[in-house]
């Protein structure tokens, strides 16, 4: 908070900011120094003056970058740590999410003056927390000075026409290029990582199998031990597993999921084909651009759109229905505003692109001779498509379903508006279903005890669904790797 | 054999155009009926391009457009009545590369008559598989394993599959552009070979741009330069006596 | 090779036969019906889109625009500045709230009662006195004037005058009307009978009432065979029952007999009130109330405005909303009856409150503006007061921050693994790990970033600065996966034209391959952009789903973006807010296409073949 603010004069306050002037101003220093040394004559230079410039910029700032990072990460712990130790009489009597407040109350009152309470030792927590940041604030101003002086110092006097300033930037650069591929793997560790540590916390509140295999959820119901004895946790576990039961999420996703593709693989499929064997260029010209429209378009415009126009219609539909169908059969069919239909029709609209661009790619990749000999046999267009393009892309057409359906599996906006919050466990279509990713949502939008059961449960949902979306992808896309070598 | 040449196909003024481009001007070509005709001369004559126009596979390029009039047993081919299906069935194709479909042998010979419904039993089509397989000289090698996949033979297999696919729809002509070109000498005696023997049966009319292979398969033989027909004749009288001096220069190597 | 067996083969017409040909026209057949199948398909896409893009663009033009009343304001000197100290802070602190308040009363002095007054207040948007306020201190001269200052309506009531609220329709009259009085309740007569369709009305409302009760009536009598079917089902079960069994047996036949008693009694009752309805539609002519479950009718003569409340034979009996300036008698043409077609009781504005906006709009008050609020101002509870441009400064820092993380990672990442990289299991490994990346749910980045950025680094919640940090990571394998294709695209020879000459691979990269593929991967990263500036679900795990009213000043203010603002909205009940999403939806399109748009563009004058 004390590195960004909305003024601009604040810029001056931040570490960033001065570093990376005096980048550029040891840049300057570094390539005036290399070509005095020479007399403006650079081909004496091993390396180029702008090498020098970045030479002895990177050795004033890059130090003091890494310890004003270190400093960002550790001091809050720093303070935090002292905090509770000075305040731990007071704390011990706290919950984990009361005392979690206090400290937040202390934080607020150090830099902003605002808090929910104001009762007189969080105002003195307040204080410590003010002295402690500024004594930390001073070490920092310090530190950095002392750095980028040293750093500067030592890189000024290292450079001589010889030396090889090339190789060393070059150097640092590969480093920055080897790290930052480096974060996309750090990025899949942090997902796994952060997953699988909150939901080892969740399955020690609640037994794994109640909640892969239970058949009721409703996490309202969750109930956080008493205290920490062996009888209480069990006690505990035991009410847990009987509400934390995932199979009707599961149940509700694949609902959704099915009537999905049951809508998107049709309409993308024969688009697809339509497009690239029967469409006149003209027409190609207008549709594709529209189908690629229809993938550009933010989730949150087809939540909207199901809530506001597809669930009501699905709803009145069959209410109109069943008066006819009381009036002749005697019975009526139910639709819930909220009905999985909604949720599932609009969903395979949102991916009925993706269907037909895959399906495309995969039907473009049968070799025209194939196609060729169909047709000089005799055989009408239809007849080539069905009887051998089809067969042959086969195993393409399937991976680009699977990756389809994991897509709607780890839909969120569509459900989280249109389908229920209710976890029923049916394969009605006009019934309310949840899944997986509209609980994420529910149970972590609002304000909650980090640890409790309810928000540990949405890791280890989230769990679930990166599994079963990896599984499915690494499967599909292994297919449509095997299948593109076969024809080229 | 001159007095009873009668055409099965006849070519009148055929002009072909890519887009602006002309690759065809002109050409007058008879195909005479249970005889090999090979279509020869240097790369980008226009004698696949030809080749392609007698059943019409080049309807499947945009910016293709043939003028001029060929015609089968006296019937324009090009004349809106004329069913280009039907055309195709009667005249089939076979590719200079195999194209087996990614399906089994039997289910590769099989594709013709199912599409075309001529064919209903389960017996009828073991039949009519087994016969095509025979007359392509394919049938000792493959009789075991029918229901391996066509993709799955060697290069000259797959070749000779293609011609009992083709020869499976019972058509009255046979179209090869460079049916050897993909294959190794053995595989392409064999294939010569098999052309040789279905001349009994067919009209053949094959593209080559090997002068040996058409003098060894064809009896007339048509030579193509720069989009025109040059010379056409008896294939015996166009290597011995060559009456234009382009057809010399290419039989001799010259040119090409 | 002899095939004299087959015969087959033998047949030479087997394509020019009769038969040939019906297969042929039967093949056709499936050929078209299969080309229509496809065309059917793209039909569908593009109906599918265009009834989304039309529902979205139906909803959200409404909201672009409001209506205003200018309001006379009378501002006295002593109301506001007593002393004439002119200082703005002495102005600021005036009842504004109250003088706007007094000038509305002396607008519509018919208002009495509190109730009628709270309702005339209503009209108005709930900062009202702030908007005088405002205008009064943006021009200071207006004090001791009586200034026309425009303050927006209540939602409701714009949502009126763009007709959202009641479908209006004009009766012809043709006789002449006379009243009793010009105020209060008052009796009105009309030469000719012009009162007919409000009697035809309520006897429609009254057959439609008896009608739904005959059916109760015989829904009842079903059931009431059914128990009676049961009772005596079960009273022989009893008689064969073992003795256990009966006591458990016997209370249920309690059970179903009294169900029986309530049901007849229900019945009794719903037959009692039939026969009443039907004494009220026959007996014409006797006095009848107007049910609110209808549409209303308000009868304008006079300059005043009555609502009917009864009908009395060929007389109604109605409220005067406004009062009537003469007791006179009106011609046809000189007084007119509107049908208000909701009935009252099923929308938000009272008939009091729409006579009351049709006095002031035919006064030539009311003014429909472009909506500059909407453009203007953070969120609110109140939606003539909520705008987006919270939400869009909240996009902006976001999308900055995604841009500057993203964008030299990604870059950095693919010219590493495109032009550095060795071919070895931990590169392949890399690619593998971002291609899977690219597909994992964007929920489950909400989740990284919710445990990683927020619980274990202690980042603020709300902030667009771990919002951008999240959707950089989102879009980080997007711009990585363009970029590298775009390196790829650049010919070998370039790089060794460039080696070749003594330049070090770095150098070749920086200088010659990486400002050739630029074009590609700038499209790739728009893109990416685009893409991230839509997504919703990993930003309301940490927390830009709060209701923030300041507009963020910095990527560590509290904020929201466009797409989670117009989920917002979209829970929201009010008709007003359903319109504002909508105009939200077709902001957040429009940044949308401008994006893309430049990603076509550039890709379209910049796109080399080699």
């Amino acid at each position: 908070m004390t590195f960004f603010s909305s003024d601009i004069s604040v810029l001056f306050e931040q570490p960033l900011f001065w570093l990376l002037l005096i980048f550029f101003a040891c840049y300057y220093v570094g390539k005036s120094r290399a070509l005095s040394l020479v007399n403006n004559q650079s081909r004496d230079l091993h390396s180029l003056p702008s090498y020098h410039g970045a030479y002895l910029g990177l050795w004033a700032v890059l130090p003091a970058l890494g310890a004003w990072l270190i400093w960002v990460i550790v001091t809050p712990r720093i303070i935090e740590n002292a905090v509770s130790s000075k305040f731990s009489d007071v704390l011990a009597a706290l919950s984990l999410p009361q005392r979690e407040a206090f400290l937040r109350d202390a934080l607020a009152l150090a830099f902003d003056g605002i808090s929910s309470s104001t009762d007189k030792t969080r105002i003195a927590a307040g204080e410590l927390v003010q002295q402690l940041s500024s004594q930390a604030n001073l070490v920092l101003l310090i530190a950095l000075t002392v750095m980028v002086v040293a750093g500067a110092v030592f890189a000024f006097s290292q450079i001589t026409p010889a030396k090889r300033t090339r190789h060393v930037v070059e150097r640092i650069c590969m480093v920055a290029l080897v790290a930052a591929s480096g974060i996309a793997v750090l990025t899949t560790a942090g997902i796994v990582l952060s997953l699988v540590f909150e939901s080892l916390a969740f399955f020690r509140k609640v037994p794994f199998l109640d909640f892969l295999f239970g058949l009721h959820w409703s996490p309202q119901g969750a109930f956080e031990a008493a205290g920490a004895s062996e009888a209480e946790l069990a006690e505990a576990a035991k009410r847990n597993g009987e509400v934390f039961g995932a199979i009707p999420l599961l149940a509700g996703t694949m609902l959704i999921t099915a009537i999905a593709i049951t809508v998107a693989a049709p309409i993308g499929l024969l688009a697809a084909i339509y497009l690239s064997d029967y469409a006149s260029a003209r027409v190609r010209g207008y549709a594709k651009p529209m189908l690629e429209l229809l993938a550009g378009i933010p989730t949150v415009v087809y939540g909207f759109f199901a809530a506001l126009t597809v669930a009501p219609f699905i709803r009145n539909f069959f209410d109109w229905l069943s008066i006819h169908t009381d009036e002749w059969f005697g019975f009526v069919i139910p639709a819930s505003s909220e009905s999985a239909l909604a949720a599932g029709v609009v969903m395979g609209i949102m991916i009925i692109p993706f269907v037909s661009s895959l399906s495309d790619d995969v039907l473009n990749a049968v070799p025209q001779s194939l196609r060729d000999g169909s047709s000089g046999l005799g055989a009408t267009k239809s007849e080539t498509i069905r009887y051998v393009v089809l067969p042959a892309a086969l195993p393409g057409i399937v991976s680009a379903l699977i990756l389809a359906i994991s897509r709607a599996i780890g839909e969120t906006m569509i459900v989280v508006m249109a389908a229920g919050l209710a976890a029923n466990l049916t394969v009605n279509p006009l019934e309310a279903v949840t899944t997986v990713t509209v609980q994420i949502v529910t149970l972590l939008v609002g304000d909650q005890a980090f640890d409790s059961a309810k928000t540990l449960a949405a890791f280890a949902l989230g769990l679930m669904l990166f599994c079963v979306t990896l599984a499915l992808n690494i499967f599909a896309l292994h297919v449509v790797n095997k299948y593109r070598e076969q024809y080229d | 054999m001159s007095a009873e040449i009668k055409p099965k196909m006849r070519g009148e003024k055929v002009s072909v155009h890519y887009g602006d481009k002309q690759a065809l001007f002109d050409v007058d070509l008879d195909v005479v009926d249970r005889q090999v005709t090979a279509l020869i001369g240097p790369s980008g004559c226009g004698k696949s391009t030809f080749l392609r126009c007698l059943n019409r596979m080049n309807d499947t390029i945009d910016i293709c457009n043939v003028d001029g009039h060929i015609t089968l047993d006296g019937r324009d081919i090009y004349h809106k009545d004329v069913d280009v299906v039907e055309l195709r069935a009667r005249v089939g194709m076979v590719f200079q590369k195999p194209n087996p479909f990614p399906k089994s042998i039997f289910e590769n010979v099989a594709y013709g008559p199912r599409i075309h419904g001529f064919v209903r039993h389960k017996d009828e089509f073991e039949e009519i598989v087994a016969t095509s397989l025979q007359r392509a000289g394919l049938w000792e090698e493959v009789k075991d394993r029918l229901d391996a996949p066509g993709t799955g033979l060697s290069g000259g297999q797959q070749q000779r599959l293609c011609i009992a696919r083709a020869i499976a729809v019972n058509p009255e002509v046979i179209l090869m552009d460079e049916p050897c070109s993909a294959l190794d000498p053995i595989a392409t005696a064999k294939v010569e070979e098999l052309i040789d023997e279905l001349r009994t049966n067919y009209t053949i009319v094959i593209v080559t741009h090997s002068m040996q292979q058409a003098a060894r398969v064809s009896q007339r033989t048509a030579f193509f330069h720069l989009g025109y027909l040059v010379e056409e004749g008896n294939t015996d009288d166009i290597f011995t006596s060559p009456t234009d001096p382009r057809t010399q220069d290419y039989i001799t190597g010259r040119i090409g | 090779m002899t095939d004299t067996s087959f015969n087959t083969l033998q047949r030479t017409d087997i394509h020019t036969s009769e038969a040939a040909r019906e297969r042929l026209a039967k093949r056709y057949r499936k050929e078209a019906q299969f080309k229509y199948l496809g065309m059917g398909a793209v039909g569908v896409a593009v109906l599918f889109l265009s009834l989304l893009l039309f529902t979205v663009v139906l909803n959200a033009y409404k909201a672009f625009s409001y209506n205003y009343v200018n309001l006379p304001v009378t501002l006295n000197q002593s109301d506001i500045d007593p002393d004439q100290t002119g200082d703005l802070e002495v102005i600021g602190k005036a009842n504004f709230g109250k003088i706007a308040k007094n000038s509305m009363k002396e607008l519509l002095p018919f208002a009495s009662g509190r109730k009628q007054r709270r309702a005339l207040y209503g009209l108005m948007t709930s900062d009202l006195g702030i908007q005088v306020r405002q205008a009064v201190l943006d021009d200071p001269s207006l004090i001791g004037t009586t200034a026309s200052i425009p303050v927006q309506l209540d939602d409701v009531a714009d949502l009126y005058f763009k007709g959202d609220i009641t479908p209006l329709r004009s009766i012809d009259v043709t006789g002449e009307v006379s009243t009793n009085g010009v105020e209060g309740t008052i009796e009105i007569t009309s030469s000719s009978n012009d009162f007919a369709i409000i009697a035809d009305a309520v006897s429609a409302h009254l057959k439609a009432e008896a009608a739904r009760f005959e059916l109760r009536v015989a829904a009842k009598e079903r059931s009431k065979s059914r128990l009676q079917d049961q009772i005596s089902e079960m009273g022989i079960r009893i008689d064969g029952a073992s003795a256990g069994d009966v006591e458990r047996l016997q209370n249920s036949l309690a059970t179903l007999k009294s169900d029986f008693e309530t049901a007849s009694v229900q019945t009794e009752r719903d037959i009692k009130k039939i026969a009443e309805l039907n004494e009220r539609i026959s007996a014409a002519g006797s006095s009848e109330a107007v049910p609110s479950q209808i549409a209303s009718f308000i009868l304008k003569l006079n300059g005043g405005a009555v609502k009917v409340t009864s009908l009395a034979g060929d007389k109604i009996i109605g409220d005067v909303l406004i009062p009537l300036e003469n007791g006179n008698p009106a011609a046809a043409n000189q007084w007119s009856l509107v049908t208000l077609e909701k009935p009252e009781d099923n929308r938000k504005l009272s008939d009091r409150s729409i006579v009351w906006l049709d006095h002031l709009e035919k006064q030539g008050l009311v003014e429909r503006k472009f909506n500059s609020v909407f453009f203007s101002a953070g969120a609110s509870r109140e939606p003539e007061q909520a705008g987006i441009l919270g939400a869009i400064m909240g996009s902006i820092y976001t999308m900055v921050v995604t841009l500057l993380l993203s964008f030299p990672v990604g870059v950095g990442a693919a010219i590493y693994l495109e032009e550095f990289a060795p071919k070895n299991w931990v590169t392949k490994w890399i690619e593998v790990n971002i291609n899977n990346l690219a597909a994992v749910p964007s929920i489950v980045f909400g989740l990284l970033g919710l445990a990683v950025f927020l619980n274990l680094f202690g980042l603020p919640r709300s902030a667009p600065l771990v919002g951008g940090m999240v959707l950089a990571l989102m879009t980080l394998p997007t711009i990585i996966i363009a970029s590298r294709a775009a390196l790829r695209s650049v010919p070998p020879s370039i790089r060794e034209a460039a080696l070749g000459i003594g330049a070090s691979r770095l150098q070749t990269v920086t200088h010659h391959v990486l400002p050739l593929a630029m074009p590609g991967i700038l499209t790739g990263t728009i893109l990416g952009m685009a893409q991230a500036l839509g997504e919703t679900a990993p930003l309301l795990m940490i927390g830009m789903v709060a209701f923030i009213v300041d507009i963020p000043g910095g990527p560590l203010d509290p904020a929201t973006v466009l797409p989670v603002q117009i989920f917002m909205w979209a829970d929201f009940p009010e008709p007003a807010f359903q319109q504002k999403t909508s105009a939200a939806i077709l902001v957040l399109l429009a940044f949308l296409v401008i994006m893309n748009a430049l990603a076509v563009v550039l890709r379209k004058r910049f796109e080399r073949r080699w």
